[in-house]
């Protein structure tokens, strides 16, 4: 994108930067990282009223330049980088109006970098409602910068932003905060001259934050290093001194601008609802009931859709072989490629409404409240409240759950979190169990209102969290920590969910599912295929001379010989010889052959097991008669037996061995990125993988 | 006295800060010394503990309110 401008947004958490970004580029945005790291960078475009387009970056939030997490070390970074592709030329620095106080320390900040400043007053309507009148006029001039009030949620006040956005000076026009220089005056001017700058709280920054920043070369830093052991330099007493100075300043300019309403302490709405969703009892039981509801929604709203799509394919699948001419080229599209991919799109109801849940949870503040509640329990089992989020992110996907640990502070609790979250049943677990389930538990309803197979789901979902916590719980013993963790968090006013928000994220992570996902899907599905269409050496020559003898044609139907010929070839092919090689490991928990084939394509992702299963058996079974991979299931029998394979023990061993282990290779790939060492994501991908044979065999065994 | 030993409802302004590396982080917050702090309420379980300080609700345990002295 050639841009004639480049905006960052600067701000706190929970002040509606994102809501205006989105009003900003509308859905002109896309999703990048920042060099180096895997911090999410947010770009799009805005169409300014004199004609030309800025890209505005959506800075991740911060309450002040100093970071306490990775995502917020992006922001000085990249305010701090002046050679770089995402080096601003102006920054909108987003205030909540209703909370000026602690808002402002970050702007003070931003401002004393020296680059040209807009300041957006955001929620003025919420602040005019509580009683809130500022004088936004004096307050600009005692900034000394353009004060745009808006409202991003009713999209009140962007023409006027746009405008001072188009207008800005490309020079600072800032005033002076504080008096920066008398921090630390001697090491400012001496880090001034080494990197150049004129600007002494740029210097002050880099004493500070020298080690992480990607813009200064090693031996900047060491110099820098140096300096400050010099002056005997002591950073948080530094950022103390700075912080009560900054505050100063404020006041005063709170003191001349803002006229704060006489009984502020009436008791809010938020207030109230707090009374309420974080009470003794009714706290956990309303939280309890949000999941039950979740889950039992996920099942019951998607189940129409889902059939829609499978039903669709069925017929597609049938279309195909009837138009096309049949040989191994039909075969591969019809039966490799859209028989994996009706596979994956068969998931997306089920993983819009999940994250349609988790978006209304986070943006009407109930998440933090979760947190809140749940902070003392999860601290005795080694976690943190914070990892109540990645938890419950976790019944949607561990990736962006495992990323989302960045908030939590604390490293020892951190990795922990890491190491349980893929315990929790992700949703590429739900098609599994839905599907073995359905073929085993009966679709009855008993205690009046519970349907059994949704009361199976809700036992695996629970399970997950149960294992999660035991495992916590061991780690807590192994792993060593190193410093202590915190807990200071802002409960943000509880606010009504903003439905775009929540259709951009369904939209987003469906998309991202079908094409991440769907890679992986459609590639295992062809190689898949042509193991299972292919066989080693001349074996299905002999096959077809073998049944091709007069003893056969003469005695046997035609149909059922060309289903005996499919199914040896299918126990020759390279798939099955796989499958035999690893069938007597597997088969104390149950599995034969054809599950072992599942089992080893799962491994690159969970969601494969039932596009693996739909092209095996349609491999297998003949093309006229297409069913679904549910019905196909239910009528494989035991060839030796005659019984059918899929029993209820076979169905629960099954669903124990995906609850258990760790069958994903994206999770293994954020879990070193996140934690940049192979061992966590080998030691997880050990423990995961003997805990779910262990469970599989014992769970087998009992049942059988 | 300690800000964690405020009961629910009572308030207390901000004297000064027991431990550098958590005033830093609280300070930012803002809340800091000459500041108003109000105990909105206390997790189910007895720990954290909800706290209203510069117009807004913050949370923070029992064992980092006890660093914060008040007047």
């Amino acid at each position: 994108m050639k841009a004639d401008l480049r905006v960052a947004l600067v701000g706190n958490p929970n002040t509606g930067k994102s809501t205006l970004f989105n009003v900003l580029t509308g859905l002109n945005q896309k999703i990048g990282n920042f060099p180096g790291v895997t911090v999410d960078k947010k770009t799009g475009a805005c169409q300014l009223p004199d004609g030309r387009t800025a890209e505005i970056i959506d800075l991740p939030g911060t309450y002040s330049l100093y970071p306490k997490s990775k995502d917020e070390s992006i922001v000085f970074s990249v305010l701090a980088d002046k050679h770089a592709d995402t080096t601003p030329d102006l920054v909108v620095v987003i205030l909540d109006a209703t909370n000026l106080k602690r808002n402002l320390l970050l702007y003070t900040q931003v401002a004393d970098l020296k680059i040209p400043v807009i300041v957006a007053l955001n929620m003025i309507d919420l602040a005019g409602k509580s009683g809130i009148i500022i004088n936004t006029e004096t307050f600009s001039q005692k900034l000394g910068v353009p004060v745009v009030s808006i409202s991003a949620r009713k999209a009140k006040g962007i023409d006027e932003l746009k405008q001072a956005i188009a207008y800005a000076n490309k020079v600072p026009l800032q005033l002076d905060s504080i008096d920066v220089e008398s921090i630390a005056p001697a090491l400012i001017a001496d880090i001034s001259a080494e990197v150049k700058t004129d600007n002494p709280y740029f210097a002050l920054q880099l004493a500070h934050q020298h080690e992480h920043l990607k813009s200064l070369t090693t031996e900047q830093s060491d110099r820098i290093e140096a300096l400050e052991q010099k002056h005997s330099f002591h950073s948080q007493k530094a950022q103390a001194t700075e912080t009560i100075a900054r505050y100063n300043f404020i006041n005063e300019l709170l003191a001349d601008t803002v006229t704060q309403p006489e009984n502020a302490r009436e008791e809010s709405m938020s207030n109230k609802i707090d009374h309420m969703l974080t009470h003794k009892v009714f706290g956990f039981v309303i939280f309890i009931g949000i999941l039950l509801f979740m889950f039992q929604s996920i099942f019951a709203w998607s189940a129409y859709p889902m059939d829609l799509i499978s039903s669709g394919f069925v017929l597609l699948q049938d279309w195909l072989h009837k138009a096309l001419p049949a040989g191994p080229l039909t075969s591969l599209l019809v039966d490799g490629i859209v028989a994996g991919l009706s596979g994956v799109l068969v998931f997306i109801p089920q993983i819009a409404i999940l994250f349609a849940f988790i978006s209304i949870l986070e943006d009407t503040g109930y998440m933090a409240r979760v947190t809140f509640m749940m902070d003392k329990i999860m601290r005795k089992v080694g976690l943190n409240g914070k990892s109540v989020v990645p938890l419950i992110g976790g019944f949607a996907c561990a990736v962006p759950s495992i990323m989302s640990t960045r908030t939590i502070e604390n490293w020892k609790d951190r990795i922990i979190t890491i190491m349980v979250t893929p315990l929790v049943t992700c949703s590429a677990r739900l098609p599994v169990y839905t599907l073995l389930i359905a073929l085993v538990v009966p679709n009855k309803t008993v205690w009046w209102i519970f349907n059994m197979q949704g009361l199976a789901l809700t036992a695996m979902y629970i399970l997950s969290l149960v294992s999660a916590v035991v495992v916590a719980l061991v780690f807590k013993f192994i792993i060593k920590g190193r410093e202590k963790g915190y807990f200071i968090m802002e409960l943000p006013v509880y606010r009504m969910p903003r439905w775009n928000n929540v259709a951009l994220s369904m939209y987003d992570r469906s998309k991202a599912f079908v094409f991440e996902a769907g890679k992986v899907i459609i590639a295992v599905s062809v190689v898949l295929w042509v193991l299972a269409s292919y066989g080693p050496g001349k074996r299905f020559e002999q096959i077809e001379s073998k049944y091709s003898q007069p003893q056969y044609t003469k005695t046997v139907k035609p149909d059922d010989l060309q289903r005996i010929v499919a199914s040896e070839k299918l126990e020759n092919s390279y798939a099955g010889v796989l499958g035999h090689v690893i069938e007597p490991v597997i088969r104390p928990l149950g599995f034969d052959w054809k599950i072992g084939i599942a089992l080893i394509t799962s491994f690159a992702a969970r969601e494969v097991f039932v596009g693996t299963m739909a092209t095996i058996y349609s491999v297998n079974g003949d093309a006229d008669n297409l069913q679904s991979v549910q019905d196909k299931m239910a009528s494989a029998k035991n060839p030796d037996t005659g019984q059918p394979v899929f029993t209820l023990a076979v169905a629960f061993s099954l669903m124990m061995f995906y609850a258990f282990a760790m069958q994903c290779a994206s999770t293994m790939g954020v879990v070193y990125r996140e934690t940049k060492n192979w061992r966590w994501p080998l030691a997880q991908f050990t423990y995961m993988t003997v805990l779910a044979y262990v469970v599989s065999l014992i769970t087998y065994q009992l049942l059988k | 006295m300690k800000l964690s030993q405020l009961e629910v409802g009572m308030r207390g302004v901000v004297k000064e800060f027991t431990d550098l590396e958590m005033s830093v982080k609280l300070m930012e917050m803002g809340c800091l010394p000459g500041e108003e702090v109000v105990v909105e309420r206390i997790a189910p379980l007895g720990d954290p503990i909800a706290i209203n300080v510069s117009g807004y609700q913050l949370s923070l345990r029992k064992l980092e309110a006890s660093t914060i002295i008040l007047q």
